[in-house]
């Protein structure tokens, strides 16, 4: 069984090439990291993932199967935490369910469940105002996690957060992984964060957009030291294959 | 209880000036009852006539609240339509915005005409008065939700009903209540103004023919009557709105 095949896809508007012949595959039970300049078509590829769009050639296959809305194979956590302020975190954690169109109890039972588990147990019934960012985050998450789906796509989950709430949820988000073994695209600006939690850092040019280099981290998961020099060295690598991307010339 | 009693002492402070002052002016310059009663008096007579009044203030009351019912109704219907339909956005947004320069007071009395003295014509002037303000602000808060939330919905399955539902409508709704408040106070109002057009019974009528009488304490009377009800229903929609959206006050004090 194949997680996820992204084949030589490309995308345009109008005359703006945003992809060109991308590729990208990641395996189940695969952390993969997405990184690449601003506006380099992190969100068009996000579209096309989670079915929302549709390339104008190539493919995009989940479990051999074309991307689509319709075949609830990807479970997409937005940029921003979109925890509705009238619903309560069990009913927002809830809510991705209830959009599938589960049961209201049924949702809340399935999504109650894991609150201990994301560090969330108590706070059931309070409102999404009386969450701290980094719970907001982790609301966020349950509510995509709970839809049991085979690969979750990340935008850019921690960018809104404070430098100490994100690395914390950093360790937090690579602790639950080795746990679970999720099939996950992580969407990044930040390249520690992609070296911290990835099986394979994807570096994408800037637009039209291609993977110009997959940068392996033979790190055991669990053990990254942010400050070794294993670490610090896979960060150069990233960081080299990004400044390929952009005009800026390594100093 | 405390914020609320700390928002109300300033107008009734203000009230009690401004009535105090009528009170004085009224008797050490001798004015005419007539011409202007004093408060005193508009209390004294009031309560005199308060069986009067209140049987009065019935039919006025049920006017409101039904011709309100239907603006509700309508006000629902038409903000859903417009919010699904592009084309009806086209079509019907501005030909309601260009209705609001219709005047009422042209239109009630041949509301009176088409449907007689009964209840449906007052309905109908209720609920011209306060259909827009409602469905307008409705549709604006349909149409003010997140786009990320709404692909976030679509990308979960949802189709257009259940993200309605589940997003479009409770997002509105501090837009609805905002809507609701500025129309509520208009309904008093225009069930009085309906009846002044010609009806058997209510406020309006109540007022007409008091002053037809040189009963000018009375018709102050019934004037309280009315304000009374405005504030009050106005006042309504804030307790609704605490128990619709209960998560607001939270969100307010954090």
């Amino acid at each position: 069984m194949s997680g996820l095949r992204v084949q030589r896809v490309s995308k345009s508007f109008g005359a703006l090439d945003v992809l060109r012949e991308l590729e990208l595959d990641v395996e189940p039970g695969e952390f993969a990291a997405v990184i690449g300049p601003s506006g380099s078509g992190k969100s068009t590829l996000f579209n096309l993932v989670s079915g929302l769009d549709r390339p104008d050639s190539g493919q995009v296959l989940v479990e051999e199967e074309p991307a689509g809305v319709a075949s609830g194979k990807v479970a997409y956590m937005p940029q921003k935490d979109l925890l509705f302020p009238w619903r309560t975190v069990l009913d927002n954690t809830a809510l991705g369910l209830e959009a599938q169109g589960v049961r209201k109890k049924t949702a809340r039972a399935r999504a109650g469940a894991l609150f201990a588990d994301f560090g969330l147990d108590g706070f059931q019934r309070a409102y999404p105002s009386e969450l701290s960012g980094g719970m907001r985050q982790r609301a966020a998450l349950l509510r995509t996690v709970v839809l049991e789906r085979p690969v979750l796509l990340l935008d850019e989950p921690f960018g809104a957060l404070d430098s100490l709430t994100r690395t914390e949820m950093q360790l937090w988000l690579a602790g639950m992984w080795q746990h679970h073994r999720w099939t996950v695209v992580l969407v990044t600006h930040d390249i520690r964060e992609a070296v911290l939690l990835a099986d394979t850092v994807h570096v994408l040019s800037a637009r039209p957009a291609t993977v110009v280099e997959r940068v392996p981290v033979p790190l055991p998961h669990g053990e990254r030291d942010v400050t070794a020099p294993e670490f610090t060295a896979v960060e150069r690598r990233v960081l080299g294959a990004l400044r390929g991307t952009t005009a800026v010339p390594a100093p | 209880m405390r914020p609320l009693l700390r928002s109300l002492w300033p107008p009734v402070l203000v009230l009690a000036v401004l009535v105090g002052g009528w009170q004085l002016y009224v008797t050490t310059a001798g004015v005419d009852p007539t011409t202007l009663p004093s408060p005193a008096r508009v209390l004294e007579q009031g309560w005199a006539n308060r069986a009067d009044l209140w049987s009065q203030t019935l039919p006025t009351l049920q006017e409101t609240l039904l011709g309100f019912a239907l603006s509700f109704a309508a006000a629902w219907l038409v903000a859903t339509l417009l919010d699904f339909s592009a084309a009806a956005r086209r079509g019907l947004y501005p030909l309601l915005v260009a209705s609001q320069t219709v005047p009422i007071v042209a239109v009630a009395p041949l509301l009176i005409i088409w449907f007689g003295f009964g209840l449906l014509p007052k309905m109908l002037v209720v609920t011209l008065t306060t259909f827009f303000p409602l469905a307008a602000n409705l549709a604006a808060g349909f149409a003010a939700t997140d786009r990320e939330a709404m692909r976030l919905l679509r990308s979960l399955g949802a189709g257009r009903w259940r993200a309605f539902r589940l997003v479009r409508v409770p997002g509105a709704m501090p837009y609805f209540f905002a809507g609701l408040r500025v129309s509520i106070t208009y309904a008093v109002v225009g069930a009085v103004f309906a009846e002044y057009a010609g009806a058997e019974s209510g406020l309006g009528i109540y007022m007409q023919a008091q002053k037809s009488a040189f009963r000018t304490d009375l018709v102050f009377a019934a004037v309280t009557v009315t304000a009374a009800l405005s504030v009050a229903l106005f006042a309504a929609t804030y307790l609704v709105e605490r128990l619709v959206l209960p998560w607001q006050r939270k969100e307010r004090r954090s």
